[in-house]
């Protein structure tokens, strides 16, 4: 009962803040609902029992990823109405629609022509972070461990694109230096 | 309709993922773009953390723990390459990217 009256909400909640991220104009209004969005869709995994990933969801997508947009958006000028394809309607609608169905089809086809046993049953008697912690450090060492290694080349990679220049500190310089470093910075972009 | 089932959170993570997708069609700027792809990443998640649930089986939550760090470092990436461009052409518009001089 409780769990239909959750489920409905949530699922309502979503897909209401998800459809204003994908149609507003204004940026902004687009970053405020994605991050309401992800939060909503925490409470998905906590009805179904996966504590760890709903905590992971807040953290990792609300916390640490939205954070990242905001921090993006300081660099844009995101002020202004966001432009728009006006293609046919119908096509994008239709095509959207076709696409999803698909994906439906590609989960379900599966367990329907098979019974599917469990590969990774649930552990008796472990908490859900338990259970993933077993299983995470054990079957799927080696992938958490490249999943470590890319985080740390992306990190390398962010700090690379975005930190050109960050040495120079505006507030330190004289008025003279920072026409010099102006005169610098139009004549070899970046 | 009071029973919650696997077919509920599949049906919703379809509709989540054709809003996305929807995104992904008529967004021109690409931060609302990289916004987009955001909602389809999230909308699978949901799937498979259903599907963990209802066959007992953890290697959905697992892939969705993996989903989770993909898309950190695609964030990071990507936000990067944009304020590289932006730096360059003082826009992020996809119609000023579709050919590629370097």
């Amino acid at each position: 009962m409780f769990e239909a009256i959750a489920f409905y909400l949530f699922a309502f909640l979503t897909t209401v803040m998800f459809f204003i991220a994908v149609t507003t104009t204004q940026a902004l209004h687009a970053l405020t609902a994605l991050a309401a969005g992800m939060i909503f869709i925490s409470a998905f995994f906590f009805i179904l029992g996966a504590d760890f990933l709903g905590a992971i969801q807040i953290v990792v997508y609300s916390g640490a990823v939205m954070a990242l947009y905001a921090f993006g958006m300081m660099f844009f000028d995101t002020t202004r109405d966001v432009k728009e394809k006006n293609g046919n309607k119908f096509i994008v609608f239709g095509l959207s629609i076709l696409a999803a169905v698909l994906v439906v089809v590609i989960f379900a086809a599966p367990m329907v022509s098979t019974n599917i046993v469990a590969l990774h049953p649930m552990i008796e008697g472990a908490g859900n972070t338990q259970e993933l912690g077993m299983v995470l450090f054990t079957k799927y060492l080696v992938p958490f461990e490249v999943a470590a290694v890319m985080l740390l080349v992306a990190m390398v990679a962010g700090i690379v694109l975005a930190g050109k220049k960050m040495d120079l500190s505006l507030t330190l310089m004289n008025d003279a230096e920072i026409i010099d470093a102006k005169k610098e910075q139009h004549k070899k972009v970046l | 309709m009071m029973e919650i089932g696997l077919n509920h959170y599949l049906v919703l993570s379809t509709l989540l993922f054709a809003i996305g997708l929807i995104g992904v069609m008529r967004r021109k700027n690409l931060l609302l773009l990289f916004f987009a792809t955001e909602i389809l990443l999230n909308s699978v998640n949901i799937a498979f953390a259903a599907i963990s649930h209802y066959y007992g089986d953890l290697t959905g939550q697992l892939f969705v723990f993996f989903v989770i760090a993909i898309a950190a470092s695609e964030v990071a990436v990507g936000l990067g390459l944009l304020i590289v461009w932006h730096k360059r052409h003082g826009n992020i518009d996809l119609d000023h990217m579709s050919t590629m001089r370097g």
